[in-house]
């Protein structure tokens, strides 16, 4: 491939991605609705192709265009779980989208484009990649919200979604655009260079409203209100969709854009998130017992694991930056297996969405239960799930750097929240049973439960392995 | 074979989960295979267990049986070993095991393989907890152990069992987060989580020792539970169903008092000092305070409950009074009250599986229709008061005895805890058991089956046997409780002479 640049080699994964979104596209445009499963797979081993150049990259180099890119460990590690968190989601899809009657090929054609922005999200160096790849991601976003388009409720988490998450995008580019003031350039290790403390107030102002665009994406209190709702109104695969890919995209960037470039401005940043993530904590638990509705209820379960995620880029060390990849990568697969379980709640054809028609699923469907029971209980930290090790490694990292009160919070948080984790379980196993659910469950589905729940019990046995990996992509940030 | 034992009966349980779990066919046959299953895997467990017992070397304080591997990456191992201390408890889970397979076989009609998965994964989480050389490891085990409690007790528990399960479940789990965090906190200080190198190395600052110690006592002293933080208990026993009561009584608060043993005493040695007239209070007001209340109840498990709360006072009195005495005295009543409230509560069992309810007015002159249940009883009953030749007798008046040495006055108000106990014991039989049999549903009850003699006659003989000839148990932990002692007094010694301990701490820095 000698005609192409070493830039191009580099950028490699993202170009066949971009080309092959927009070639699926083409196909669909052709083939029409019909093609929805064509368009799936092949959307599928167009994933599965990038991952294969994710991991062994065509060339040494890592950074492109002069620097505004890069393609260290760090970004290859989120680059894996953001495929699988979309392979995952368009495996978990066609089935749902027939029922719903949405059977369109361009929802796997926007998956795709919308993983090309997150590609970008991870491996951005400079800001104005930064905000290329977040707002790719965000319009392929604003439409799969939206995409069962019928549905008031669907359209309205849209609408929701693009409002603030364009309000949130503003503020970003503000902060931007006084980082740039200050320093006199958007690129990351430039920025490093020329920010010493103690800093300009004005370049304290740039980080504040970058960080609140940051906040808006990984969804942090106080920028969550639009969780809930977005979560509630999507078509329920978008909303595993948004709990997945996007989180760790924008959780790695989050990561990057305070590491690198404002390492030595680490006491500024760190107190704001060291904020957003207690609130983010105790909200989760507190706003999580009083819903009714399951996907409402994951919107909580996920702010409140954003904070603890959050805890690690507190922390700021190495270790709390491999925690957080530990974290992302079990929520990630524990996250799929729980909407899988939402997904198959469906009575009559019709899809069930409260929390009580879960009652007695223990005796109605014995094994969905037991597969759900553990994901909850994973999702809940206790021991010997996969949950509870991601907690460790991040708690690892907060009581290493001596923030005592934060981890304290913290464990205390994550009791509250062990509770309506538990409700759940106490419903499908305590309670009278319910009218049962449909029993047809493809074979996707299957699958993709099958191979989450079984992840979370066999993490505690030999998840050593992941765990080794993520502390070498984490020393690709903070060496 | 031994040198894998250890897993082996770790584990062992597992494979009659699995073995659960493919078993297919109707209803009937599933209950039944899993109540064989059950049965023999705990069984055979209970063999090996016995096995290794026989193996076991008493008189060196190593710990032996000894596996490791590397595990979670940050030198975190999954390290396992038994000595002298952790030994019996192993012997004592996997003793009541079958005992509580048995006792549900037939009250137990309801998704039968689901509580016996959730019995056996439970066997596996309460061995792991006593052998578990790596606090993570612990960690792992000792939470997780909650999980199966938490179903059993939900699941097949009485009238109030969600709320009873939710009040256990969020109870010990907050107590136990703020142990994960002292766990970390000395992982960082010391750069390891091996608990045999942290008991013989680390010498932590005074001032770090006691916020150590008081987290992990906000986990043993809630799972003990010692007084205020007990209200989980009764709950938990009388909505929890015959089994589930013995393996809570039995067993997992036994776990409070073997972290005392494990980590608080040699690891937080001046925090144990400072601490220790604290436990002292506590215990007395333990012993005192629940036996008055136990004397109060109507419903017999909860009496049962409310004294095994006066009885972990005297383990706590005990443990802390860091004499020899006083320490195995904790040891062998933690033993003994495990046998013997089990039993106790198998006792209820008997009369609640006829009669459906567990209020003592509803029972009276019960020893006219059953004998030999009202023998049994009676010989629990006096064990749980601590009389002479029964096994509660030895562990009291051990206890006693070291702690008489550090603090007589403590001793006095213990003593009358023993009165108060033989008043509500007694109280409690003699509306049972005697008076005249006048009510009519009493009329059929019929004595002790085959089975039910089975599962109470081993139980009266381990009662009487280690109550006469204690040695068998005394020898076990003997040579382990005077090493504990003496890596005490030698990590008092070190913190007491604060150059010398700022040499060794950082030796111990990673």
């Amino acid at each position: 491939m000698s005609f192409m640049s070493n830039d191009f080699q580099v950028l490699f994964p993202e170009i066949l991605l971009a080309i092959g979104g927009m070639a699926l596209l083409v196909l669909g445009v052709l083939r029409g609705d019909r093609s929805l499963g064509l368009v799936s797979w092949l959307a599928i081993i167009l994933l599965v192709a990038t991952g294969w150049f994710v991991l062994f990259p065509l060339t040494q180099f890592n950074r492109a265009f002069h620097g505004a890119f890069i393609a260290d460990d760090f970004a290859r590690f989120a680059k894996i779980l953001i495929l699988m968190g979309t392979g995952l989601t368009i495996l978990m899809s066609k089935e749902y989208l027939e029922r719903e009657k949405i059977a369109h090929f361009e929802f796997p054609v926007l998956l795709v484009l919308s993983t090309v922005g997150m590609f970008l999200m991870v491996s951005a160096s400079s800001f104005i990649a930064v905000y290329m790849g977040l707002e790719l991601q965000s319009l392929a976003l604003y439409v799969l919200a939206a995409f069962n388009r019928d549905s008031l409720k669907s359209s309205e988490a849209g609408l929701k979604y693009f409002v603030l998450g364009a309000l949130s995008s503003g503020m970003m580019l503000y902060g931007i655009s006084l980082i740039y003031g200050f320093t006199g350039t958007t690129e990351f290790s430039v920025i490093a260079h020329v920010v010493t403390s103690p800093i300009n107030i004005g370049l304290v102002f740039g980080i504040v409203f970058l960080i609140v665009g940051f906040a808006f994406k990984v969804s942090a209190v106080p920028f969550h209100m639009w969780t809930p709702d977005v979560y509630e109104g999507s078509p329920t695969p978008i909303t595993a969709f948004f709990s997945m890919a996007p989180k760790v995209a924008a959780m790695a960037l989050f990561l990057r854009a305070m590491i690198v470039p404002f390492a030595h401005a680490a006491g500024e940043w760190q107190q704001i998130v060291i904020f957003i993530s207690a609130l983010s904590m105790i909200l989760g638990a507190v706003a999580a017992i009083g819903q009714t509705n399951i996907k409402r209820l994951m919107a909580y379960s996920s702010i409140g694991h954003m904070g603890y995620a959050l805890l690690g880029l507190a922390a700021g060390t190495t270790a709390g930056v491999e925690g957080v990849l530990i974290y992302m990568t079990i929520y990630l697969i524990t996250n799929a297996g729980v909407f899988v379980c939402i997904l198959a709640m469906r009575r009559d054809g019709e899809a069930v969405e409260t929390i009580s028609d879960l009652a007695g699923l223990a005796r109605t469907r014995p094994m969905l239960a037991l597969a759900f029971a553990a994901l909850m209980l994973s999702l809940a930290g206790l021991p010997p799930f996969a949950g509870f090790l991601a907690k460790f490694y991040i708690f690892l990292a907060v009581v290493a750097v001596h923030m005592y009160a934060l981890a304290v919070l913290g464990v205390l948080a994550s009791v509250v929240g062990a509770y309506y984790y538990l409700r759940i379980v106490k419903i499908m196993y305590f309670d009278d049973p319910a009218p049962a659910f449909d029993p047809d469950m493809s074979w996707n589905l299957k699958t993709i439960l099958t191979g989450s729940s079984l992840f979370v019990v066999w993490f505690v046995a030999s998840g050593g392995q992941i765990v080794s990996v993520a502390a070498a992509s984490a020393k690709a940030l903070l060496p | 074979m031994m040198s894998h034992i250890l897993n082996i009966i770790t584990f062992f349980p597992l494979i009659g989960v699995a073995l659960i779990l493919i078993t297919r066919g109707n209803r009937e046959t599933t209950a039944r295979n899993a109540r064989a299953i059950a049965l023999i895997s705990t069984v055979v467990n209970l063999i090996l267990a016995i096995v290794m017992w026989a193996n076991f070397d008493n008189s060196t304080a190593d710990f032996q049986f000894v596996e490791r591997f590397d595990w979670l990456g940050y030198g975190i191992q999954y390290h396992v070993g038994v000595d002298g201390i952790s030994m019996l408890f192993i012997v004592l889970t996997a003793g009541l095991m079958p005992f509580c397979i048995l006792a549900s076989w037939e009250s137990i009609q309801d998704r039968v393989p689901e509580y016996m998965i959730a019995f056996l994964l439970l066997e596996t989480l309460m061995i792991g907890v006593f052998t578990a050389l790596d606090l993570v490891l612990f960690y792992v085990f000792f939470e997780g152990g909650l999980i199966p409690m938490f179903l059993i007790i939900g699941i097949w528990g009485g009238k109030r069992r969600v709320y009873a399960s939710f009040k256990f479940f969020l109870y010990t789990l907050l107590g136990s987060v703020l142990m994960l965090l002292a766990i970390l906190s000395m992982y960082f200080y010391t750069g390891t989580t091996d608990i045999e190198t942290l008991i013989r190395t680390a010498h932590f600052p005074v001032a770090m020792q006691t916020w150590l110690w008081l987290a992990f006592f906000a986990s043993f002293a809630v799972k003990m539970p010692m007084w205020p933080v007990h209200t989980w208990l009764p709950d938990a026993h009388v909505e929890a169903p015959t089994a589930g009561s013995v393996i809570l009584a039995g067993i997992l608060l036994k776990m409070g008092g073997y972290g005392f043993l494990r980590f608080s005493l040699p690891m937080f040695a001046s925090a144990t000092e400072y601490f220790a007239p604290f436990i002292f209070v506590m215990s007395v007001i333990a012993i005192i305070y629940t036996s008055l209340v136990a004397l109060a109840q109507e419903d017999m498990k909860k009496l049962i409950a409310y004294s095994s709360v006066a009885h972990m006072g005297f383990v706590t009195m005990g443990i802390f009074s860091l004499t020899h005495q006083g320490v195995e005295g904790g040891i062998f009543q933690m033993l003994s009250h495990g046998v013997v409230s089990g039993a106790l509560f198998l006792c209820v069992g008997v009369i609640y599986d006829r009669m459906h309810t567990r209020e003592i007015a509803a029972y009276g002159g019960l020893v006219a229709r059953m004998p030999i249940y009202a023998a049994c009883f009676l010989i629990f009953s006096l064990a749980n008061v601590g009389l002479p030749g029964t096994s509660g007798f030895i562990g009291e008046f051990l206890a006693m005895l070291g702690t008489f040495a550090v603090n007589t006055w403590v001793v006095i108000f213990a003593a009358t805890g023993v009165i108060l106990s033989a008043a509500y014991m007694l109280y409690l039989y003699g509306r049972v058991m005697f008076g005249a049999l006048v009510k009519p549903s009493l009329q059929a009850i019929q004595d002790l089956s085959l089975r039910e003699i089975a599962i109470l006659s081993p139980l009266v003989i381990a009662t009487i046997a280690l109550g006469v000839y204690p040695k068998v148990i005394l020898d076990v932990t003997s040579v382990s409780v005077e090493n504990l002692i003496a890596q005490h007094k030698t990590a008092l010694a070190i913190d007491r002479a604060p150059k010398l301990a700022s040499v060794s701490r950082t030796g111990a820095m990673p």
